[in-house]
């Protein structure tokens, strides 16, 4: 076997082992790195095409190293934006967790209105 | 060599750019600019749509451009066949009454520069706008890859707009599954290309073959697409999601985000993977339909509130749509194939204007009511008479009783399953119609049951119950304008099928 | 007898490595522990794409990847200390755990047979992509492909950027709408950390500058110089030498869009003007694709930062 094939299968590897995490850890902030671990895995996989693809005197094949370019950034955002999701959830609930059951007797939600109005609206009734 | 730009083609750029545009003008602006330009942005987009329709019909093929005018395999291209157009359309029908409804609940106040819901609100509907036409329009698996994540990040924010936890933990377990199914799905595009040095759709329907390589990859990306879809069994994520966001936005969220990944799978095996695929692993993916559609059913039946009955009905609905792709995998003829291809765009079409009239419609009744528990409605039909019989007539589009959408849709897809001797897939038709019966029937007797004195409620705007009004009728005679254009959805899929056999 | 080639022996320890990282960041018991390793697994990552040939990567890995995913993962798990108590109660059961064990296994031994069923010779567009990158006007096929044949698609992920900093902000309280993102940070001003907050900004800058220009003919790019001058801005805030904008400030809501607006824009004028959307005249080529990077690299910049910043929490006035 060669480094690329190599890689190929230590790719294949990582996402399986991110793929694990991602299901099984309670805790979100733990889901949300094993899916970076998932997403490193793919990423290394499109490197070994790259890598086998190096022709015309290039390393690699350019398209599919913009691809992952495009992918990381992707990932990225991604991640940003779940971590900020659950920052809000601890701060609103005090959990980090996915089951409906840990939102049992918290204190501190914001009570549904009063006058019965869908709560997606009720915020902007009551002016900024 | 197909991959050329036809005349006609920068059509489909203009389209896509309407919303593009008009997002990062929302953004620049803010506030109750937000609004205005996602208002001002529909007509063009209508117009553009329009132009692409009348394009097509005079041409009879489907459009092409290419970007930047780099042909495939270097180069993406933008394709308009004739689902591409039929979801164009729709997207921007619903989409207009989706505005229109919500002018009121996400309206800036008066005296505030800029409200955070207000402007997430028209910023993301932008978004998912644009998201699905990439999704519709674009010819490059790589772009539709990109397309799921601005879909994804575009309605992930729609779900906890309203910063209760239950709604941030239904936001948050929908980015998961929705990240999970994008890189599966990513990760198929890249073994393709390692398989076969493009990622152009046209192209790889002649190219392909039946490998470990491109058994994977499909595999892979279809588990992706599956479980974006929330096809059962990985459907868990989607009823808190759609419940519990705004009614408005969950009418975009079942109406149309959830109608992208499932073009996608359409893509995948119809078009690329046409002739590798067998008529078998169809059965395996119709089979989870039908159990979506029994277990959502079911679970339907059995829900106290009326925003997560409604949330478990998508999910049934969604099982019917994937029980095309037997019916036109294994098709005795090309008629019979065509009748189910139409058949399934039809259904994904009345769906989505039916369950957006009918998310609408109980977001009235809860703004009305104080609730939406269903066994408290007695008495709604009497105090919102206009949004009951929005509720009554989405329903029948989902039932699928004549002059609805969906009853062409199943006689379609049920003359199809007969015609290639499938008839497991008629008993499932059937029994589905059933179920789906049981719970609106449920819901309207006790919205229809009079009581002793007038319900008291909160008076919501007419316009509003008008605006789900026209969008349930639409649904509900959505059959009588779909018999003339079976041709329309054949237009630019004889090449890719005729290339694929 | 053969001798085993040095590079992939280095390839296999390096990769050993990563996987036991990866292996520890999965099992280990505190979530400050695995975003550690996260960081360092980012690294290995980052030489293993040296190893593939991609410098590029490389770059973007190291810098987005490691670094600023894994300051997200660290101040998170910074913050979210009193959840792991309460997450540790919820341990899956044996049905969950076979089930993603499954699951995993699957898709891992798919990849695997995928990977080693790859054709051979393997299938390429690096010929297609080297004799047209003259008409670009760059020598880095990789920008080539980036901002000429596959431009549409880097369009599309600067929106996704937009619709993150949105949906980021979205997260916010209603009244702190309009208000300045993060919380106050206490730093020391006679400390270390200002200490290199004042010395590397200005070198950061530069670095950040030179990677977008080089980008062109060598490896570099706009997405790396942008996320060098991120995490030196960052690095400012975290020091109080700076402080993050309120988010209702029209300049950097500009900014913000400047990046796509200005690819939108010049697409259009193509449109309009040349021979199609995102095409460029063969003579203008590289000027109106720096023009293109420049304006990207800010938006980066700034979109990168305060994606890291999170959503508005204090009022406007509480500046400094």
């Amino acid at each position: 076997m060669n480094s690329a094939t190599w890689y190929g299968l230590l790719g294949a590897t990582l996402a399986g082992i991110g793929l694990y995490g991602l299901i099984v850890h309670p805790h979100v902030l733990r889901k949300i790195l094993s899916f970076n671990l998932l997403g490193s895995g793919v990423f290394l996989i499109a490197g070994v095409v790259a890598r086998r693809g190096a022709d015309a005197g290039l390393p690699g094949d350019p398209v599919l190293q913009g691809l992952v370019i495009t992918g990381i950034i992707v990932a990225f955002s991604a991640t940003a934006l779940a971590v900020a999701l659950l920052l809000r959830l601890a701060e609103t609930a005090n959990t980090a967790s996915l089951s409906p059951g840990a939102l049992e007797g918290r204190a501190g939600d914001a009570p549904l209105p009063a006058d019965g109005s869908d709560p997606g609206v009720a915020r902007r009734r009551e002016g900024s | 060599m197909q991959d050329v730009t036809t005349p006609g083609g920068h059509w489909l750029v203009l389209a896509l750019m309407v919303p593009v545009a008009g997002l990062l003008l929302a953004v620049l602006f803010g506030g109750r600019h937000a609004e205005r330009i996602a208002l001002a942005a529909l007509p063009l987009g209508a117009i553009a749509a329009l132009a692409i329709v009348m394009q097509m019909l005079s041409s009879g093929a489907a459009l092409v451009y290419c970007l930047g005018n780099w042909a495939p395999p270097l180069g993406i291209v933008l394709r308009a066949d004739g689902l591409s157009v039929a979801m164009m359309v729709t997207t921007v029908v619903v989409l207009t009454a989706i505005a229109l409804f919500a002018r009121i609940d996400f309206a800036t106040p008066r005296g505030a520069r800029e409200a955070r819901a207000p402007f997430v609100f028209w910023v993301m509907l932008l978004g998912v706008w644009a998201a699905l036409l990439v999704v519709f329009l674009a010819g490059d698996f790589f772009t539709l890859y990109v397309a799921l994540e601005l879909v994804a990040f575009a309605a992930v924010p729609l779900v906890s707009l309203d910063g209760r936890a239950e709604t941030l933990q239904a936001a948050l377990r929908y980015l998961l599954y929705a990240l999970a199914g994008s890189v599966l799905y990513l990760v198929g595009t890249v073994l393709i290309y390692g398989g076969y040095g493009t990622l152009d759709i046209a192209l790889l329907a002649d190219r392909l073959r039946a490998e470990p390589v491109a058994i994977v990859a499909v595999a892979l990306m279809t588990a992706g697409l599956l479980a974006k879809t929330a096809l059962f069994p990985l459907h868990l994520w989607l009823p808190p999601a759609h419940a519990g966001a705004p009614a408005a936005a969950s009418a975009l969220l079942s109406g149309l985000v959830i109608k992208g990944s499932f073009f996608l799978v359409i893509r995948l095996w119809l078009d690329a993977f046409g002739s590798v695929m067998t008529p078998a692993a169809a059965q395996l993916l119709a089979a989870l339909g039908a159990g979506a559609i029994v277990v959502g059913s079911v679970v339907a039946l059995q829900q106290a509130r009326l925003k997560l009955m409604v949330a478990y009905s998508t999910v049934a609905q969604i099982g019917y749509l994937f029980l095309m792709f037997p019916l036109v995998l294994g098709a005795a003829s090309a008629g019979a194939a065509a009748a189910a291809l139409a058949g399934g765009l039809l259904q994904a079409i009345s769906h989505a204007t039916a369950k957006a009239a009918m998310f609408m419609a109980a977001g009235l009744v809860y703004a009305a009511l104080g609730h939406d528990r269903v066994a408290d409605l007695r008495g709604a039909a009497r105090a919102l008479p206009l949004t009951i019989a929005a509720f009554a007539l989405s329903g029948i589009a989902l039932i699928g009783l004549p002059p609805a959408g969906g009853f062409l849709a199943k006689w379609l897809l049920l003359s199809s399953a007969l015609e290639s001797a499938q008839w497991w897939w008629v008993v499932v038709i059937a029994l589905g119609g059933l179920l789906t019966a049981a719970y609106v029937f449920l819901v309207l007797s006790k919205a229809l049951t009079t009581t002793a004195e007038p319900v008291v409620i909160t008076p919501v705007p007419r316009s509003s119950e008008v605006i789900v009004l026209a969008l349930a009728i639409v649904s509900a005679l959505l059959g009588v304008a779909a018999l003339a254009p079976l041709d329309l959805v054949l237009i630019g899929r004889d090449e890719v099928m005729s290339g694929a056999r | 007898m053969n001798l085993v080639p040095l590079g992939l022996v280095l390839d296999i320890g390096l990769g050993l490595l990563a996987l036991a990282i990866a292996l520890f960041a999965l099992r280990t018991r505190t979530t400050y522990a695995a975003a550690v390793g996260f960081v360092a697994f980012g690294l290995l990552v980052a030489l293993a794409w040296f190893r593939l040939g991609a410098p590029d990567v490389a770059l973007t890995e190291a810098a987005i990847g490691g670094g600023l995913t894994g300051l997200l993962m660290l101040n998170a798990s910074a913050r979210l200390r009193a959840t792991e108590a309460a997450a540790e109660r919820e341990r899956p059961g044996v049905p969950l755990r076979l089930l993603a064990l499954l699951a995993a296994f699957a898709v891992a031994c798919g990849l695997a047979i995928a990977v080693l069923a790859f054709p051979t010779p393997a299938p390429t567009l690096a010929p297609l992509a080297v004799a047209n990158a003259p008409a670009t006007g760059l020598g880095n096929p990789v920008a080539a492909t980036l901002m000429a044949f596959r431009a549409t698609d880097t369009l599309l992920e600067k929106v996704v950027l937009v619709l993150a900093i949105v949906g980021v902000w979205s997260l916010a309280r209603d009244e702190r709408w309009g208000g300045r993102p993060g919380r106050r940070h206490a730093a020391d001003p006679n400390g270390v950390l200002v200490f290199f907050a004042r010395l590397l900004p200005p070198i950061g800058f530069v670095f950040g500058v030179y990677l977008l220009f080089v980008g062109a003919d060598l490896p570099g790019g706009a997405f790396q110089g942008g996320t060098i001058l991120a995490a030196m801005w960052l690095l400012a805030i975290m020091a109080r030498l700076a402080d993050t904008p309120t988010i209702d400030l029209r300049w950097l809501r500009f900014w913000l869009i400047a990046g796509p607006a200005a690819f939108l824009l010049v697409g259009l004028a193509g449109l309009a003007f040349g021979s199609g959307f995102l095409a460029y005249p063969e003579s203008l080529a590289k000027p109106i694709i720096l023009f293109v990077e420049v304006v990207k690299i800010v938006t980066v910049g700034v979109t990168l930062a305060l994606i890291v910043a999170g959503p508005p929490e204090r009022h406007g006035g509480e500046g400094r």
